[in-house]
């Protein structure tokens, strides 16, 4: 090593060590400024005693002591400032951070506000958002999705490509709201608004994964967020209860009724504007919350397990027939929905590497149990059907019911062999985000091929 | 000799408010003067020493400013203000009272003590 190339070498170790203070949230980019002062300082000393710059770098930081500790005892004193992370307006101290979040509020506001004014949209023609139902039903998430999704193909600068598939799938997704003549009576009508929803989230994915569409890490990160996302709208759902409540009440306390603008106007535009919010909350909070969904599953899945399994007891012990009707087949339908529910975010939220525990073997309990009782539904079923004949409805449920079966029983099978220690626990991880194009082709198939296929029914 | 660490952060605020009260100084410097002042006998960490210094800057007993002095980097300064002196003159009466009693006990009692053995409990 020549000695020119030293001071050059000791800026790099300095760039890197700034870097590595930089992650700890503790830090602020001051106290990284001081502790620098005094890393060099005590560099330079080192040096002036004979020592080469690299070696005294090395000593210096190691009398810095670690970064732990370090850390610790700031914490220690500015306990305040890990919350305020939680806090939207305690922007951070940093430019470059600075700079993108605030570019993120702008594009966010831009696309909430372009979901607002979409849903407004049609009443140029006419329609009104508290009257004419059978048009808004079906077309609700396309006021919304598609500039959520546009709101995260920005912050991933997506591709031309992608954004053209976006696009034509957006538009499939009108086509199939409007394009058949659906009586909003029909069975076939309440199937597209269930259905229609989900296909779009699934669009919404791929805006989410951008690039990376293969990849298993991603796709459980966009599981990841669409429960983050589910459990803010929730929040933000209730939070515009309350305004709208204290809006109407306060108003009529004056004497005017507020009641035609909040329906018209706050209701409306704030659930799709919510939409696209709650999205930004995740990308923006993602680091810093703890996953909530994770710590719902927790707490559910014990709970889940006995309710199943005192069902299957009771169900053994009077021998009585389940007694299916179009109802119970949906009910049924909605509970392996839920387990999927649990066991999706209990492995989301899984150390992959770690060995299986209690609480692997309460969750196969969980899917097992939920598997028996769907059999014996799904036997009930398939009998009435072969007696009856099928309709839209049936279809759509006896579908769904296959489709979380298959899913819930190689689940179940590749669980069992996690627990008995014979393969990984990314097996699990793969099969789950490998089935999600299951769901979209799906779904797509209701609201696409169920109308003409039923005879718009 | 390694004085224990519950000792060393008793005294740091003293200490620091006492070295500041000769001037303003800086983080590095301050952590240098300790050690010259204590022969190296006093062992403190940076993660001692900056949080302390923050801490006594939101009680208002010490303020900051970013100075960078001709062919100098630019340094966090810190300086003493008057609720600081104020508290260091408590702080000092503190201080002397806890050192003179020891004192007492140590030395003003007699020579004759220091030679003779602390008895031991139990039967001898």
């Amino acid at each position: 090593m020549t000695t020119a190339d030293d001071p050059d070498q000791l800026e790099v170790q300095f760039a890197q060590w700034r870097q590595y203070v930089r992650r700890r949230p503790e830090l602020r980019r001051s106290d990284a400024d001081e502790l620098e002062d005094h890393l060099r300082g005590s560099v330079d000393e080192l040096v002036a005693t004979g020592l080469r710059p690299d070696e005294a770098f090395l000593i210096a930081v190691k009398r810095l002591g670690r970064l732990d500790d370090l850390s610790r005892e700031f914490a220690r004193e500015h306990s305040d400032r890990l919350w305020k992370q939680l806090v939207l307006t305690g922007g951070s101290d940093d430019p470059v951070v600075d700079e993108r979040s605030r570019r993120d509020l702008v594009a966010m506001v831009v696309c909430a506000l372009g979901a607002a004014v979409s849903i407004k949209l049609p009443e140029l023609f006419g329609l009104r958002f508290d009257q004419d139902f059978a048009f808004y039903a079906p077309n609700l998430s396309l006021f919304a999705l598609p500039w959520l999704a546009a709101f995260l193909a920005w912050r991933r600068r997506a591709g031309p490509t992608l954004i053209g598939a976006l696009v034509a799938l957006f538009t499939l997704g009108a086509v199939a709201a409007n394009g058949y003549p659906l009586a909003a009576d029909s069975q076939s009508y309440v199937l597209t608004n269930i259905h229609l929803p989900i296909a779009l989230w699934i669009v919404v994915g791929l805006a989410y994964l951008a690039d990376d569409l293969r990849s298993t890490r991603r796709r459980m990160d966009f599981i990841r967020f669409t429960g983050e996302w589910f459990v803010y709208f929730v929040l933000i759902a209730l939070g515009g209860g309350v305004l709208i409540a204290f809006t109407v009440g306060t108003f009529q306390a004056i004497g005017i009724d507020a009641e035609d603008a909040v329906t018209q106007w706050v209701l409306p535009g704030g659930m799709v504007a919510a939409v696209v919010v709650a999205g930004w909350l995740v990308e923006a909070k993602q680091s810093v919350v703890e996953n909530i969904a994770p710590i719902l599953t927790r707490i559910f899945t014990p709970l889940f397990t006995a309710v199943l399994l005192v069902f299957l007891a009771v169900l053994v012990w009077t021998r009585a027939g389940i007694d299916v009707e179009r109802e119970a087949l949906i009910l049924f339908d909605l509970l392996l929905v839920v387990v999927l529910g649990l066991l999706l975010y209990s492995i989301s939220a899984r150390d992959p590497l770690a060995p299986p525990g209690p609480f692997d073997k309460l969750q196969l309990a969980l899917v097992v149990s939920a598997l028996v009782i769907d059999v014996l539904v799904l036997a009930e079923i398939t009998h009435r059907i072969s007696e009856y004949g099928t309709t839209a409805n049936k279809a759509a449920a006896l579908g769904e019911n296959v489709i979380l079966l298959v899913n819930l029983a190689w689940s179940a099978w590749l669980m069992l062999g996690f627990v008995r220690r014979r393969n990984p626990f990314a097996a699990l991880e793969r099969w789950q985000t490998g089935y999600l194009p299951v769901y979209a082709v799906w779904a797509w198939i209701v609201v696409l091929v169920f109308p003409p296929l039923f005879q718009h029914l | 000799m390694k004085v224990t660490k519950d000792l060393v952060a008793a005294s740091a605020t003293p200490m620091v408010l006492g070295i500041l009260a000769e001037g303003e100084s800086y983080g590095y410097a301050i952590l240098r003067r300790i050690n010259e002042l204590s022969g190296g006998e006093l062992d403190w960490t940076e993660g001692l020493l900056y949080p302390l210094l923050h801490r006594l800057e939101r009680l208002g007993h010490v303020e900051s400013t970013w100075q960078s002095p001709p062919g100098e980097r630019r340094r966090k300064y810190y300086r003493i203000t008057d609720s600081g002196l104020a508290e260091l003159a408590e702080q000092r009466r503190q201080w002397d009272t806890v050192v003179g009693t020891l004192k007492e006990i140590w030395l003003g009692t007699g020579e004759a003590r220091r030679f003779t053995p602390i008895p031991l409990e139990g039967p001898a």
